[in-house]
């Protein structure tokens, strides 16, 4: 077993692991924060998305002890309280999501495609950006018409709030 | 009231949205259960071998294992007793019997759970560990040994029949399920002698892998004090899945075994299926004395999860010199793969073959089809079920024919439309109402037909090709009646249940046999219920998927849970109705027929008493106004909705595609779809599920291909390797929608979940052709097959 601590949606975790354990099996089976999805065993589809420091990753990418002293966060840390994100809002003004399942990873990669790539974002930009996102329900089409209202939605002043961005 | 914005037809954001979009949706998967053992399947590595023997000792004695069991292990349980019996459980069994032109029943036998000597495909279950933890579970499980005797295996659907192929099933010949047909040969062959032109093709409706997002799971638990079952599942139909482990595999009396399908995540079709894990898990979890849960790795889904499609066909079609429709011969070869999985025998045939008159009069029509076993994975019904591959095969021969003859294709289709209902088929089918010209007069104008021409120069200026294909599709949705059905050989009735349950404060609860994995079901039937009595829509709950809770129901599939599963609940929303009118009547002092009911409130005509629904629902529980009458307290009513139809939903959807001849990538410039659902509760949910039904469909045409080697292995067994469709594989898509109104249901609605999925394939193959020239082009149309096909053209350019 090998011991990790880190931050997860503010708050500070800590325990003994598997070192094989991967980060997503952590938050999933450990902390219980299930709403970081398993889809795949290749890193194909992006279910399991959240941001280290900020940045998107995929968290069947690497292994909980290498996120020692990493501050994470998931899907449920995204709201601020009982107010939404403005790019979870988009999505269900948009209809961005029919079973759900692949949400949590399209909205973590759609908040961290702001991040890197602003608030005007076409729609040829973000069909690129989602390459690492699997969806089977949607077609795409209103996953891409949600990224680019929550996009403009959390522009600065536009009644969204201000984006998180990580200290770099 | 509300009605308006939140009633039918009104584009109400979902309710069910808020737990997604915040993570806390709850999947089988996110389940945990204390004392819970983890399962980890040993699967067969090779496609077709005898089991000599299985040495399970060192994974027994591995850290933190309860047990190991094999196919000689799970047995039927002494009724009132922990012991075991020396009966094997039940397989798993096809529910729907096809009998061939012989009269003889389909051969076949149920699926073991756990193989008992023989395993058929790459991924059969040979073994499973219960452990303390899943990795404890996959380090055990490399510790069993098994020794196969290797035998020959059978992978390719057009030569399964041949002679001297291996038997799949021992003393079944030619690896033939069954040889069925429908329609009228003599008929038909007449038709063709006295045609002016036939056009023949020959063609291979690809193997898919439905791959839903979330893999399947399964947690079995068993309370040894009640004697009770309880299968959390990723189910479509968590009745159908309990009556099947009842009934058929013998685990748990029907009202011991509570089978709860929670969120799920996508389905498909291949959520419809009872699978060996569900069954494993259960009994494990008897045996054991602790919940064994499960949940598939995507590799594992790509093995062992039904597959779709995987058709070899010819087909022909005669016509007149002027082009009018005299006749249409198919013959299918289908893979059902390994076993006969739930549904499969209903697939190619009765889901198949009962649509290839499409949207024709087509006097004539005779089909063919014989299945086959094969080394490979199940197939069964994934999205469209047997209908995507009827349209293929009767929009590439319109399309194919009109070029032939000189003819525009979308001028050939439109002599041929069926133009009067009700329209009976050659093969089934009464088609009920449509107007199939005005979605095609609809579709040319959004696609911009008039300006292709101008398009196409561009495109050729710049040095790529450009074409242009339709599809005018039909399906059959709201798979009904029961009747029919069982008159087809379903083992199962196709009606479906609603449960109305209004409480004393007047908010309600819906209990209904659909099941949402997707489709969005807790906001369109909450906005029935509104439309109906007036309700505000946050007083509505939608509750589903627990066989504890809701009596029973069929499910979801074959886009019937509007078309079946709404009109039940309709019917349950009238009782309601005219019970409350009944309360009111004693409340407000007047007879029942003076009240009218409107907007949420019952009133006594032609005059101010009324009671608004909630009053009259607390009215209903007090009982104090009753005065001894025959009414009985309470606000509660149910309905069972058996349809007199299928019903037909039909469209056109042009796609208009690019090609570069050098690297032979594709790129979709344009997509219309205009489609005819009858009426609509929700056009944005109806709008998801057209874009992802053409998804799908685009994803058959150009990426997708299960591909089995000779020896039998699935070398398309995970996303690295079979191509899904991506954001940027794909266009936006314009929809359009026209209505007629289905006369089959009370609601008037058609079914919208499949016809993306059904009407794309060939658009895109009939763009692509179109594109090219000729006809020479294989799905999936993938960049190397484009690029062969470009050179195909080219090479007799040359020669000449």
């Amino acid at each position: 077993m090998a011991a990790v601590a880190m931050t997860v949606n503010g708050k500070a975790v800590s325990g003994d692991v598997d070192p094989r354990t991967l980060l997503v099996q952590y938050l999933r089976d450990t902390l219980r924060l299930t709403g970081t999805h398993v889809a795949c065993d290749t890193s194909q589809c992006g279910a399991c998305v959240v941001h280290l420091g900020g940045e998107a990753i995929k968290s069947c990418t690497i292994l909980a002890v290498q996120c020692q002293g990493a501050d994470i966060l998931t899907i449920e840390g995204l709201a601020n309280g009982a107010e939404l994100h403005p790019m979870q809002a988009a999505f269900r003004e948009h209809h961005g999501l029919q079973c759900g399942f692949c949400t949590p990873g399209m909205i973590m990669t759609a908040v961290d495609m702001v991040r890197r790539l602003g608030h005007e974002l076409d729609d040829h930009t973000i069909r690129e950006e989602l390459e690492g996102n699997l969806c089977r329900c949607t077609g795409y089409h209103n996953i891409v018409k949600s990224i680019a209202a929550g996009a403009r939605a959390m522009a600065p002043g536009a009644g969204g709030e201000p984006l998180r961005v990580a200290a770099e | 009231m509300a009605a308006t914005t939140t009633g039918v037809g009104a584009r109400v954001q979902r309710l069910e949205d808020k737990r997604f979009i915040t993570g806390r949706g709850r999947y089988t998967d996110d389940i945990e259960r204390p004392g819970q053992l983890h399962a980890y399947f040993l699967r067969s590595p090779h496609a077709h071998a005898r089991i000599q023997a299985i040495d399970t000792e060192a994974a027994r004695a591995a850290p933190g294992v309860a047990a190991v069991y094999t196919g000689r292990d799970i047995k039927k349980f002494v009724p009132t007793s922990d012991d075991l019996t020396e009966e094997d459980i039940g397989g798993l069994i096809c529910g729907w019997m096809i009998h061939s032109k012989d009269g003889s029943p389909m051969k076949g036998s149920a699926h073991p759970a756990l193989a008992r000597d023989t395993v058929r495909y790459v991924g059969d279950h040979v073994a499973v560990v219960v452990a303390e933890t899943l990795r404890q579970a996959q380090d055990a499980a490399e510790l069993i040994a098994v020794s196969y005797d290797l035998l020959e295996p059978v992978t390719d659907t057009a030569t399964a029949q041949h002679e001297g192929q291996a038997e799949v099933h021992q003393g079944i010949a030619r690896n033939t399920v069954f040889e069925w047909e429908l329609g009228d040969r003599a008929a038909t062959d007449q038709a063709f002698a006295r045609a002016a032109h036939v056009t023949r093709l020959t063609f291979t409706n690809n193997r898919l892998v439905p791959n839903p997002m979330e893999p399947r799971a399964a947690i079995g638990e068993y309370d040894p004090g009640e004697e009770q079952f309880t299968l959390h599942t990723t189910s479509q139909n968590p009745h159908v899945a309990r009556l099947i482990l009842s009934a058929f595999v013998g685990l748990a009396p029907e009202h011991k075994l509570r089978v709860i399908a929670p969120d799920v995540g996508g389905g498909f079709g291949s959520k419809i299926f009872v699978y060996a894990e569900e069954v494993v898990c259960l009994w494990a979890a008897r045996r054991l004395k602790r919940p064994v849960r499960w949940a598939s790795e995507r590799t594992e889904a790509f093995l062992c999860d039904a597959h779709g499609r995987d058709h070899v066909t010819t087909a022909e079609l005669a016509t007149d010199r002027d082009g009018t429709i005299l006749g249409l011969r198919v013959k299918t070869v289908a893979n059902l793969g390994a076993y006969l999985s739930t549904f499969a025998s209903s697939v190619p045939t009765y889901l198949y073959a009962t649509l290839l008159s499409g949207q024709y009069a087509i006097p004539a029509i005779h089909a063919e089809v014989d299945a086959v076993y094969t080394n490979t994975a199940p197939v069964d019904a994934y999205r469209g079920a047997g209908r995507p591959e009827a349209t293929f095969v009767v929009e590439r021969l319109v399309e194919v024919c009109a070029r032939e003859l000189g003819m525009d294709p979308v001028a050939f289709r439109r002599k041929n439309f069926v133009t009067s209902f009700p329209h009976q088929t050659p093969v089934i089918m009464t088609y009920d109402a449509g107007d199939y010209d005005a979605a095609m007069v609809k579709a040319l104008e959004m696609a911009d037909i008039a300006g292709l021409p101008e398009r196409k120069r561009r495109s050729a200026a710049a040095g790529k090709l450009r074409g242009v294909g339709y599809s005018a599709y039909i399906e059959a949705c709201g798979i009904a009646p029961s009747q029919a059905v069982g008159s087809l050989g379903a083992g199962v009735g196709l009606w479906e249940s609603a449960e109305v349950r209004v409480n004393p404060t007047g908010n309600i609860e819906v209990l209904t046999g659909s099941h949402s994995h997707g489709q969005g079901h807790e906001t369109t039937f909450a906005q029935l219920v509104c439309e109906r009595l007036g309700v505000p829509i946050d007083t509505v709950k939608i509750v589903h998927g627990d066989t504890d809770k809701v009596q029973f129901g069929m499910g979801t599939y074959g886009s019937r849970s509007g078309a079946v599963g709404m009109s039940a609940l309709s019917k349950a929303l009238d009782k309601i109705v005219a019970k409350g009118r009944k309360v009111a009547g004693h409340v407000l002092e007047a007879s029942e027929g003076d009240i009218e009911f409107k907007d949420g409130r019952f009133q006594v005509a032609g005059t101010d008493k009324a009671l608004g629904f909630a009053d009259m629902a607390l009215q209903a529980y007090i009982a104090h106004k009753f005065n001894g009458s025959e009414l009985e307290p309470g606000l509660k009513e149910g309905a069972f909705w058996d349809p007199t139809n299928f019903t037909f939903p039909a469209g056109v959807h042009i796609c208009e595609i690019e090609i570069d001849p050098e690297t032979g990538t594709s790129r979709i410039d344009r997509w219309t779809a205009v489609d005819d659902f009858g009426r609509v509760i929700n056009p944005m949910i109806v709008e998801g599920q057209v874009h992802g039904g053409i998804a799908q469909g685009i994803g058959q045409a150009l990426l997708e291909g299960a591909r089995y080697d000779p020896s039998g292995q699935l070398v398309t067994a995970s996303f690295m390797d079979y191509t899904m469709p991506r954001a940027g594989d794909l266009p936006d898509f314009a929809l359009g929608l026209t209505v007629t109104d289905c006369p089959s249901n009370p609601l008037g609605m058609k079914g919208c979940g499949e016809a993306g999925a059904i009407a794309a394939p060939p658009a895109v193959v009939n763009a692509l052709t179109d594109a090219l020239g000729h006809e020479h082009v294989t799905m999936p149309a993938t960049p190397e097959v484009i690029w062969r096909a470009v050179r195909h053209r080219s090479l007799p350019m040359a020669a000449e």
